[in-house]
């Protein structure tokens, strides 16, 4: 089937791309700059076409605990919230990955910390990839860069969450959720009616009743079952790290950087090699599982690394433990929802060759 | 004239001696035993097992469910 | 007089009560003569009567009942403090033929979670929320809930409860009951005889109406905590009935119109 030509913004894309993905609920709250997600599924109604259910919560903590509910049945669900209600969201987000649930949160991330900014910014990398809730667990992160990775990686995001039984999130920000691209759609996926073994949808006499549950008080038992967590991690680690690379075969420095920095990387790169410096980019589209093998290998043929991101360093964190001394690594970026321009970057690759 | 005649099975080990059924019962069937299960609960057993009519008022009011009652008529 | 044979009585033919198979063999972690038991008992024989077995899903919250899933054989989430009404939201909408209820103590329904009592039976999901309310918070030690009656003492008010300080207790039946979502909300209890009765009946009519998708039902079950309470089981009983049911009264607060 033909795919569906269309000129939409970032929030706009994921939303008609959770209904095309056979979505069987969204469960939001309003917050600049995502609100439109809400919006969106709200006038497209899903519930009369397909049945997907669509509710405003009383707030950010009352929907990730509908994504709970739902993910405990086994069905595709998520939310969506800019990094305020994010943090909001982080214990619900624990409980979904301590009881082994699927799920897709999206969080458009805008400057911080406290109510900062409605403009965008990336300084919710380590609230996405560290944890941000409590415990021994890791989300899926996937990083677009483009309204059509915005469309795209929603189904992406739901297959990696039940492949795994693991939330999955979508780290954007302000400017991609805003913005306006070309985004071709996938055709409409029809929703799963298959019962999940594990899920809670009243007992048949052929099973055990299924209890969804984080808990456990028992601290042996407790900690096999963190075990098997971990190992679930490391799974993920082994087949699942993506990314892109720009102009990296005969590059002596690399930027890394991921959404709407890397877009303004490649600007900086083809304004830097008209200087005669050669960097391209290695743009992680997974943040977690994070490129750390390829980053590693890359260390080996560049003499230094920008990490470009629009926070006060967080990523670069990440690439330094890959990178593990051997070369120089440092971080450009703005704050508080200032973008940085390209003609900046080249300036900071300037001084960082310099020394 | 037809009787009920009425039979409390009490699972001494579950019980917890809450004594609710006890002051529930009303024909003083039961009463709180002086020895205690493993638990180390005095439990409650039919003191005058004579007297109960079945009439599961201990039963409906016991937390834990411990007691199932049995009612005949007689004569 | 006829001799006296037990023996005789002792029979299946002759069976008047016994527990409900829907309760597991684990022997409920409650204190002796909590509430908590004896209304998980009631349930477990509405869910057995009614047939709900294969299509009931529970919420159980943070509190003392965070275990309920072990002593009730069908499917449960565990939620979050105070967010069942969340969880049963979604679960409700997703699959609309399934009986879900939530089970929640004083903190879950009436502090942390007050927002989603409000807004749940604001939407009139159509759920059971059966409220088991104490006067305290049972699990942590015996803390002060919102619902503490004036002058009772806690560990955290161990003066007693200051209204000037701490604001009065909150009549959650009575707020939720002015929420138009809300079909049938009653408060019951569970220390008597009659009174297990009344809310067995209670619960298959909120089973009726969720059937019939005519909202929110609220069940409120006014009850005792021997070990909070520092009492007697017995002894507790007599307390509820002196001082809490004169403040939470017993009765029908709202049905719906035929």
């Amino acid at each position: 089937m033909e795919k569906e030509l269309r000129l939409m913004k970032g929030n706009e894309a994921i939303a008609e791309a959770a209904i095309r993905a056979g979505a069987d609920g969204y469960f939001g709250y309003p917050i600049t700059p995502q609100s439109e997600i809400l919006e969106y599924l709200m006038t497209a109604n899903p519930q009369k076409t397909t049945g997907m259910v669509v509710l405003q919560a009383e707030s950010e903590i009352a929907a990730i605990n509908m994504v709970y509910g739902g993910a405990a049945c086994g069905k595709k669900v998520m939310t969506s919230s800019s990094s305020p209600g994010i943090s909001l969201k982080q214990e619900g987000i624990t409980y979904i990955a301590g009881a082994e649930l699927p799920c897709l949160i999206v969080n458009v991330v805008r400057g911080g910390p406290g109510l900062g900014t409605i403009q965008p910014a990336q300084s919710d990398y380590f609230q996405a990839t560290k944890g941000g809730g409590h415990g021994d667990y890791h989300l899926i992160v996937l990083a677009p860069a483009s309204v059509q990775e915005m469309a795209d990686f929603v189904e992406l995001a739901f297959d990696l969450a039940f492949k795994y039984r693991n939330p999955a999130m979508i780290l954007s920000d302000g400017a991609i959720g805003q913005m306006m691209e070309k985004v071709y759609l996938k055709p409409q996926k029809k929703r799963s009616e298959e019962i999940l073994p594990w899920a809670t949808t009243g007992k048949p006499e052929t099973r055990e009743r299924n209890i969804i549950t984080s808990l456990d008080l028992d601290p042996e038992r407790q900690e096999k079952f963190n075990e098997k967590l971990i190992a679930k991690y490391h799974e993920m680690e082994e087949k699942e790290v993506r990314y892109e690379e720009f102009l990296t075969d005969d590059a002596d420095y690399l930027f890394i950087a991921y959404g709407t920095s890397s877009r303004i990387c490649q600007k900086a790169i083809q304004l830097a090699r008209d200087e005669g410096i050669k960097v391209g980019l290695l743009r992680p589209i997974t943040l977690y599982p994070f490129p750390k093998k390829r980053i590693a290998e890359m260390a080996q043929k560049v003499r230094g690394m920008i990490s470009v991101e629009m926070s006060a360093g967080q990523m670069v964190e990440d690439v330094m433990l890959s990178v593990n001394g051997k070369i120089p690594v440092s971080h450009y970026g703005r704050m508080g929802g200032m973008v940085p321009t390209p003609e900046e970057v080249v300036e900071n690759l300037r001084s960082f060759i310099k020394g | 004239m037809a009787k009920i005649k009425g039979a409390v099975v009490i699972d001494r080990e579950k019980c917890k001696g809450c004594e609710v059924c006890v002051v529930t019962c009303p024909t003083q069937t039961l009463a709180m035993s002086s020895e205690v299960n493993a638990k180390g609960y005095h439990f409650s057993y039919a003191a005058a097992p004579e007297t109960c009519i079945g009439c599961a008022n201990c039963a409906v009011v016991c937390p834990d469910g411990v007691i199932t009652v049995y009612k005949m008529k007689v004569g | 007089m006829a001799e006296f044979n037990i023996n005789e009585i002792i029979k299946p033919a002759n069976l008047a009560y016994k527990k409900s198979r829907i309760l597991t063999d684990n022997v409920m972690h409650y204190c002796p003569g909590c509430g908590h038991s004896t209304t998980h008992r009631v349930l477990a024989e509405v869910i057995e009567e009614e047939d709900l077995q294969g299509r009931a899903i529970g919420i159980t919250p943070v509190g003392c009942s965070v275990l309920m899933y072990d002593y009730l054989d069908i499917d449960f989430q565990e939620a979050a403090h105070g967010r069942a009404p969340a969880l049963a939201t979604a679960v409700k909408r997703l699959m609309p033929d399934r009986f879900v209820f939530t089970y929640q103590g004083d903190s879950d329904l009436a502090a942390i979670g007050t927002a989603e009592t409000i807004h749940t039976c604001n939407r009139g999901e159509n759920i059971l929320i059966i409220f088991i309310n104490n006067g305290i918070y049972g699990m942590t030690g015996g803390q002060m809930a919102p619902t503490t009656l004036p002058g009772m003492k806690s560990s955290t008010s161990p003066y007693g409860r200051d209204v000037a300080m701490m604001g009065s207790p909150m009549k959650m039946a009575d707020i939720v009951a002015m929420l138009p979502g809300t079909c049938y909300v009653t408060r019951q209890s569970v220390n008597t005889p009659l009174g297990v009765r009344k809310l067995k009946r209670a619960m298959k009519k909120a089973v009726q109406y969720q059937n019939e998708m005519r909202g929110t039902c609220f069940i409120e079950v006014v009850s005792n905590c021997p070990s909070g309470w520092k009492m007697t089981p017995v002894e507790s009983n007599k307390w509820l009935e002196d001082n809490m049911f004169p403040y939470y009264p017993l009765g029908d607060i709202k049905v719906p119109q035929e």
